[in-house]
């Protein structure tokens, strides 16, 4: 059963029956906005990029984004990039998959996000999701829905992070940031680590 | 060499015992079920399960487990039965097979020779399937893969073979007896669940589990894409290879935090001078190392579980590696015979090994036929160097490490002419001062040279001149599209050409040629293999650099020298010597002869 997260609201990540999840994708999916006025039918392509970053306590270890599609301990790997976008409502366009029990013991949290690297902002995206499915499955667990709109050229969407108990848990974030590549995006990440 | 079986391919048995191995990602059930000349069992008492007192000539499946080992007597069947079935299912309430990976089913010999095997792949949502089919044919055994797959579950599969009130039966087998696994069958229990990181975490006074109970599934060779067995051990030691890389880069990555985050820690508690004395700081202080040792601790364990696990898996592919992609030591050169056809998949160059993962050694293996020359380094420093096992004595200094380039390279040729039928690869050496003789002797003596090792320039020159002059007319007519139409004196052989302590024996023209060969060589069958020390060739300037950058390079002792391509850790390369005393390389040589 799909949970639709809020702003801010978190989820548990345990499989209905109770076992710890292996391998999870988070899907990142967006869709242009409509033209308005002539040539209203003609494509417009958003190339946005979504990026993985691995955070020890508030520290950046490691990122997985386009030019770096492995984290280096082999636990998070992007599945490629998407320079058109807008495939549809329903479908991700770039997906992240993170390996769970593979997810070196000082990462503490996954946060994603989506930035436009042309510097396309917002205000051209209809709207756009971040979903966790488990890959085993392909099951969704969690998703997260924003409405478009913005000046803003990046987006953090949500985090993955361990809880004190050993398991692991979804929360939206959903905050806008002016960030071309990961880099830019750090500094309005971390009052959500 | 194992066979491996596609759906309905059928191999004969050597023997009318065997043992048969499955293993699956997930705990499955086995049953085996006796049936007569027409598929039909005529009772619940001709099925092979764990809740029952097996049938003679059958041992009794274990409970539900991620691999089952089987032993049959063909011969000491019930008189009538002339087929056996192997049925797997998934427990009720496990999904479907077409979740998890492909099961993989073994069949060999009681003394461990693999007869046949087969992998199960293609399944979607069945819950049991007929993996293998035994079957009495003209008097004779065979072996058939079947991979019919039972959407109904194994009620549905015994029902077909006729088995009266399969469903009860189907209860029973799939259910398992309840009682525990017994401990020391080696197998991973049903349902035991992967250990994770978050298991071992929480408690720092847990004491370790260790690794090689806490069983992921049991690891079989050949589990990766590819067409041949070969393609798939090849792809399965660059998948070891990748896995080994990143699993020291996560404890690495883990260990500095854990560092830095004690120093950050300690300076914190130093910047306050109220904080920095008494026993409140020295408690804090104690505090600060207990979370970096937990940390470091916690780390370690995921990296000697994943140590252990890459270490099962590389047994498993070492004990399954065909002899051009096996040690010296392996047990399959013992029983070598030359090859019938052309080059193998690949071969084995060395070994790589990282601290971070003690014992784990990683084949070296490049494609065939090689798109590179190779080049043993006889001017490698042994410093970074630490003495392997397969190199006796310390350190070799300038003089010893001569020979020993020598040694790996007589070792390298003659693996290299094991990779071809007799005949099929011809070997030309040059050695300017003989000082390589003793090396070249079991060559000689076998009669692999084509020729005497040239010495003196003349010699050295008509050498490479007929070699370019081949690579020149091989080229011209494949570039045609002509290969058929060459003289009758270009013969189809591949060529490997063994230089000794280059560039001496050599002057301008014929290092040109030389350097031809090394680029053009490849694709037309000529093989490049170099001993020398890149200093002695320092007169040739820089213009030679490309040729180096163009060779692979190998050192004859063990060396940090190599980085895997995706975290850079540097791999210690160590290269592959037949045991001292051992008579591997001239029996080999004797018998391509």
């Amino acid at each position: 059963m799909t949970v639709n997260l809020a702003k801010g609201q978190s989820v548990s990540l345990q499989k209905s029956t109770g076992e710890s999840l292996s391998v999870v994708r988070m899907g990142l999916g967006w869709k242009a906005a409509p033209r308005r006025g002539l040539f209203g039918t003609r494509t417009r392509e958003i190339d946005l990029d979504a990026s993985a970053v691995l955070y020890a306590d508030k520290t950046p270890s490691d990122v997985v984004f386009f030019q770096h599609l492995v984290s280096n301990d082999g636990s998070i790997r992007h599945t490629g990039d998407n320079l058109v976008g807008g495939v549809g409502a329903g479908g991700d366009d770039e997906s992240i998959l993170v390996d769970l029990p593979r997810v070196p013991v000082h990462i503490t949290q996954i946060v994603f996000t989506v930035s436009s690297y042309t510097g396309q902002n917002f205000q051209q995206v209809e709207n756009a999701h971040c979903r966790l499915v488990d890959e085993a499955t392909g099951q969704e667990l969690a998703r997260y829905d924003l409405a478009g709109g913005g000046a803003h050229t990046g987006q953090i969407m949500a985090k993955v992070y361990r809880d004190g108990s050993g398991g692991w848990q979804m929360a939206a974030i959903g905050a806008p940031a002016q960030a071309r590549t990961f880099q830019d995006m750090l500094p309005a990440i971390a009052p959500f680590l | 060499m194992t066979a491996e079986l596609v759906p309905g391919q059928n191999h004969p048995l050597p023997s009318a015992r065997l043992e048969v191995r499955v293993s699956a990602a997930r705990p499955v059930a086995a049953a085996v079920v006796l049936t007569d000349g027409s598929g039909r069992a005529p009772g619940p008492g001709r099925v092979a399960h764990c809740g029952a007192a097996p049938p003679p000539g059958v041992a009794a499946p274990g409970p539900p487990a991620a691999g089952h080992h089987l032993a049959l007597d063909l011969g000491a069947l019930p008189p009538g039965v002339e087929r056996l079935h192997l049925a797997l299912a998934l427990p009720p309430g496990a999904g479907a097979f077409g979740a998890t990976a492909a099961p993989h089913t073994d069949v060999a010999t009681p003394d461990g020779t693999g007869v046949a095997s087969f992998t199960l792949a293609g399944l979607t949502a069945e819950t049991a399937v007929v993996a293998l089919e035994f079957y009495l044919r003209a008097g004779a055994w065979k072996v058939r893969a079947v991979g019919q797959g039972y959407a109904g579950g194994m009620a549905a599969l015994l029902h077909d073979h006729g088995v009266p009130d399969a469903a009860a039966l189907a209860a029973a087998v799939t259910a398992g007896p309840d009682r525990p696994v017994h401990p020391g069958s080696g197998l991973p229990g049903p349902g035991r669940p992967r250990p994770t990181p978050s298991a071992t975490a929480p408690n720092a006074t847990a004491p370790t589990p260790p690794p090689a109970t806490a069983g992921p599934p049991v690891p079989v060779a050949g589990d990766a894409p590819g067409l041949t067995m070969d393609e798939r051990l090849y792809n399965q030691v660059w998948g070891v290879f990748e896995d080994a890389a990143r699993s020291a880069a996560a404890y690495r990555s883990a260990a500095d935090f854990a560092d830095s985050r004690q120093e950050a820690e300690l300076e914190a508690l130093l910047a306050d001078p109220a904080a920095r004395f008494g026993p409140a700081a020295e408690s804090a202080r104690r505090e600060i190392r207990a979370r970096r040792d937990d940390l470091e601790r916690r780390a370690r364990e995921v990296l000697e579980r994943d140590s252990a696990q890459l270490l099962a898996e590389m047994r498993a592919v070492e004990a399954a590696m065909p002899a051009p992609m096996a040690r010296w030591d392996a047990p399959v050169w013992a029983d070598w015979r030359a090859p019938r056809e052309e080059p193998p998949y690949a071969v084995r160059l060395g070994d790589l090994h990282l601290p971070d993962h003690p014992g784990l050694r990683v084949p070296m293996l490049v494609r065939m036929p090689l798109p590179r020359g190779l080049w043993v380094d006889a001017g490698a420093s042994p410093d970074h160097g630490v003495p392997g096992p397969g190199v006796p004595g310390p350190p070799p200094g300038r003089g010893g490490l001569r020979g020993t380039a020598a040694a790996v390279a007589a070792a390298l040729a003659a693996r290299l002419l094991a990779c071809r039928p007799p005949g099929g690869m011809l070997l030309h050496a040059v050695d300017p001062d003989g000082a390589a003789a003793a090396a070249l002797a079991p060559f000689a003596r076998a009669g692999l040279l084509a020729g005497p090792p040239a010495t003196g320039l003349p010699a050295v020159a008509a050498l490479v001149d007929s070699l370019v002059k081949r690579v020149d007319l091989v080229r011209m007519a494949l570039r045609g599209g002509a290969d058929d139409a060459l003289p009758p004196s270009v013969d189809r052989a591949a060529r490997l050409l063994l230089v000794h302590d280059f560039p001496y024996g050599f002057d301008d023209r014929t290092v040109g040629g030389l350097r031809y060969l090394a680029e053009e060589g490849p694709a037309a069958g000529v093989h490049l293999l170099l001993v020398a020390d890149r200093a002695d060739a320092a007169g040739y300037g820089p213009a030679l650099d490309p040729f180096w950058h163009g060779l692979t390079r190998l050192s004859p002792v063990p060396q940090d020298c190599l980085a895997d391509p995706w975290v850079e850790h540097v791999w210690t390369f160590e290269p592959l010597v037949p045991a001292p005393g051992s008579t591997v390389v001239t029996d080999l040589l004797h018998r391509l002869a």
